[in-house]
C-alpha cells in the first residue's frame, strides 16, 4: 500500500479501517543469499538498500527483541553533518543527502525536520577551531555558517550568555542539521525492505555464527539454525558479543549513553543547541517535551540504565546554558548501550571471515548516520568491497594507524 | 553504583576516575606491532565480570582492581591494584 493524499483520503472516509500493517511479522526460512543480524535502524536500512540497490531480494534481518528497541527507538534524533575528518565528513554528508530525500524515497513519513544545529563556542579558542571546522566543512560542499554572539542571541534570547565561567560569545550552525522521528525512521526502512521481499524476523536471537574453512556458512538462532552465502552484523552496543561467536576481538566497549525528556511546553526551540562548555544537546519534540543528554556513563556496560552521578552532571550542563530549564519537570529519562570504538569512529568493512561483514563503533552519533550506513554497507556486502564513502571505515585502521580521531582523545573509547 | 574501596570504606562511583580493562599486559618496549596493536586497541568487552581500574580519585587516591558485573553493576571484589596486579 502506498501512503497519499489520497489513501488518506480514502482512509479516513472509511474511518480508517483498511490500513495494513507496514511490514510482516515473518518466520525464518532455513537459507538466504544475505542475513543480516540486528533490526536497529542500520540493519533495517542495510536491508533496504541490499533489495532497492543491489537487487538482492532473498534477505532476511534477524532481530533479538523487536525492530528498532534498541538504541533506533533510544537516542536524541539529531542529524547532522558537521565534522572535521575527510573520512567522516564524506559519509556523513551522504547521510544527510538521503535524509533529504528519504521520505519520498521510502514513502514514509519519517518526519525529518532541517531545523538547524547549533553547537555554542565559549572562548576564542574554541571559535577557532569551530572556524576550521566549519571550513572543512565548506570545502566538502557542506553549508556551515560561524555566528557571532549577537546573531545567537538572536535566534536564542534565553540562554545565559553572561555566565561568568562559560560565556557565550558565538556558534557554528549547519542549517540542515536537524532532527528526525527515530521510530519512523526504523519502520520506514522495515516497510521499504519488506515490500522488496526481505524478511524481518524479530524475537530471533544469533546465538553462533558458522564458520567452515574460513567462510561464513550460516547462523544459529533462538528460532533454528540458518544458512547463508553473506551475513552482516549490525548489532549496535552488543557488536563485541556478536562478532566473539565468530572468534573475532573488537576495538569496542560498550558504554551507556542516557537521555532525558521534560513536560510539554510551548514551542521555546525550534532548532538543536550543543553547550560547547560541557556535554549537553537539547532540542523539543514536536510534542512539546525538551529532548536532551550528554555524556556517557563512562564505564563498560551491558544495563540499558544510567546512572545517578550522570543525571546530576547533565542536568548541571543543562542548567549552566540555560537556566529556565530548572523550573522544567523530567519527565522520563532511559539508557541505551552503544559500541565505543577506541578512535570514536564506526566500522563498515569485511572481516578476515570471508562472507563475514562487519557494521559497529557508531558510539553516540550513529543514528545521524542510518541512511548512509545501510547504503554503504549494502555496497560493501552486495560487492565485496567497501564503497569510497565508507573506504576509511576500516576494521585493519587500528593495526595500520590510520585512525580517525575526530576528537583527538586517543584509545580511551570513555573520552570519545 | 557504590565501589567498596578497601581503604576508603564504599562510596559512590562519582568519586572515582575509570580507565578500563585492568588484566590487560603491557608488551615490552620491542615488542612486534601486533602485540601492541592488542594492548592499545583490542578488548574483550566482557557480558558479565570485567576486571577494570578505577582510581579513588577524591578519596585515598589508590588504583583499585574492581572486578564488575556489566550487566547489573554488581561488585564482585575491589582490591589496591599494587597488591592485585602483582
Ligand atoms: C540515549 C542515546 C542518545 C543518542 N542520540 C543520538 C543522536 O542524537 N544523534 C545520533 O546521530 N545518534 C544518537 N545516538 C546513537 C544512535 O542511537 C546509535 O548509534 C544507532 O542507533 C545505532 O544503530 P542501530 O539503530 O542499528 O542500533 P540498534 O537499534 O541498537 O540496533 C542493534 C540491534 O541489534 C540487535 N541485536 C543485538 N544482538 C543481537 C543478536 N545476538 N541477535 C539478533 N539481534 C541482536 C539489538 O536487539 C538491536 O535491536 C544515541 C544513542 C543513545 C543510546
Ligand atoms: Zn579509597
Amino acid at each position: 500500500m502506498t501512503y497519499s493524499l489520497f489513501s488518506l483520503a480514502r482512509e479516513a472516509l472509511r474511518g480508517h479501517t483498511g490500513w495494513k500493517p507496514a511490514w510482516r511479522d515473518a518466520a525464518p526460512k532455513p537459507e538466504y543469499d544475505v542475513l543480516v543480524v540486528g533490526g536497529g535502524g542500520h540493519g533495517l536500512a542495510t536491508a533496504y538498500y541490499l533489495a532497492k540497490e543491489h537487487g538482492i531480494t532473498n534477505v532476511a534481518v534477524l532481530e533479538k527483541s523487536y525492530i528498532g528497541s534498541g538504541n533506533a527507538g533510544r537516542n536524541t534524533t539529531i542529524i547532522r553533518s558537521n565534522y572535521l575528518l575527510p573520512g567522516n565528513e564524506r559519509f556523513y554528508e551522504k547521510s544527510m543527502q538521503l535524509w533529504e530525500g528519504l521520505e519520498q524515497d521510502f514513502n514514509y513519513n519519517a518526519m525529518v525536520s532541517q531545523r538547524g544545529v547549533l553547537n555554542l563556542y565559549h572562548s576564542d579558542a574554541q571559535r577557532d577551531q569551530y572556524a576550521r571546522r566549519g571550513n572543512a566543512m565548506r570545502l566538502h560542499g557542506v553549508d556551515a555558517e560561524l555566528l557571532d554572539e549577537a546573531a545567537v542571541r538572536d535566534m536564542y534570547p534565553f540562554l545565559d550568555y553572561a555566565n561568568a565561567r562559560f560565556p557565550i560569545r558565538g556558534g557554528l550552525l549547519q542549517r540542515r542539521g536537524g532532527t528526525a522521528r527515530h521510530d519512523a525512521v526504523a519502520w520506514g526502512f522495515a516497510r521499504g525492505a519488506d515490500t522488496r521481499g526481505v524478511d524481518i524476523v524479530q524475537n530471533c536471537e544469533v546465538t553462533g555464527i558458522d564458520v567452515a574453512n574460513g567462510r561464513v556458512t550460516g547462523v544459529q538462532t533462538t528460532r533454528g539454525a540458518i544458512r547463508a552465502k553473506k551475513i552482516g552484523l549490525v548489532c549496535a552496543g552488543s557488536s563485541s558479543r556478536v562478532a566473539a561467536m565468530a572468534g573475532l576481538r573488537l576495538p569496542i566497549e560498550s558504554h551507556v549513553l542516557q537521555a532525558f525528556v521534560s513536560e510539554g511546553i510551548k514551542p521555546l526551540i525550534d532548532g538543536v543547541i550543543t553547550f560547547g562548555a560541557g556535554h549537553f544537546y537539547v532540542s523539543q519534540s514536536d510534542k512539546g517535551g525538551l529532548v536532551f543528554g550528554g555524556d556517557i556513563d563512562g564505564y563498560n556496560s551491558y544495563a540499558q540504565r544510567g546512572s545517578l552521578p550522570v543525571v546530576e552532571d547533565v542536568m548541571e550542563s543543562g542548567m549552566a546554558l540555560m537556566p529556565a530549564i530548572g523550573r522544567l519537570r523530567l519527565l522520563r529519562q532511559w539508557g541505551g548501550v552503544m559500541d565505543m570504538s577506541m578512535d570514536g569512529s564506526p566500522i563498515i568493512d569485511r572481516t578476515p571471515i570471508d562472507g563475514l561483514f562487519l557494521n559497529a563503533g557508531w558510539c553516540y552519533g550513529g543514528f545521524k548516520a542510518t541512511p548512509a550506513s545501510g547504503w554503504c554497507f549494502a555496497h560493501t556486502i552486495a560487492r565485496d568491497e567497501a564503497h569510497f564513502i565508507n573506504s576509511a571505515f576500516r576494521l585493519d585502521r587500528f593495526a595500520t594507524g590510520a585512525l580517525i580521531d575526530e576528537r583527538g582523545a586517543g584509545a580511551t573509547p570513555n573520552l570519545h | 553504583m557504590r565501589i567498596p574501596c578497601p581503604h576508603c570504606g564504599e562510596r559512590g562511583n562519582e568519586e572515582f576516575f575509570y580507565l578500563g580493562a585492568a588484566d590487560l599486559t603491557r608488551p615490552a618496549a620491542d615488542a612486534p606491532a601486533d602485540a601492541w596493536h592488542e594492548y592499545v586497541y583490542q578488548r574483550e568487552n566482557p557480558f558479565g565480570p570485567h576486571k577494570e581500574l578505577w582510581h579513588h580519585l577524591n578519596g585515598c587516591r589508590r588504583w583499585l582492581v574492581v572486578t564488575r558485573d556489566t550487566r547489573t553493576h554488581t561488585i564482585i571484589a575491589a582490591a589496591d591494584a599494587a597488591g592485585a596486579r602483582a
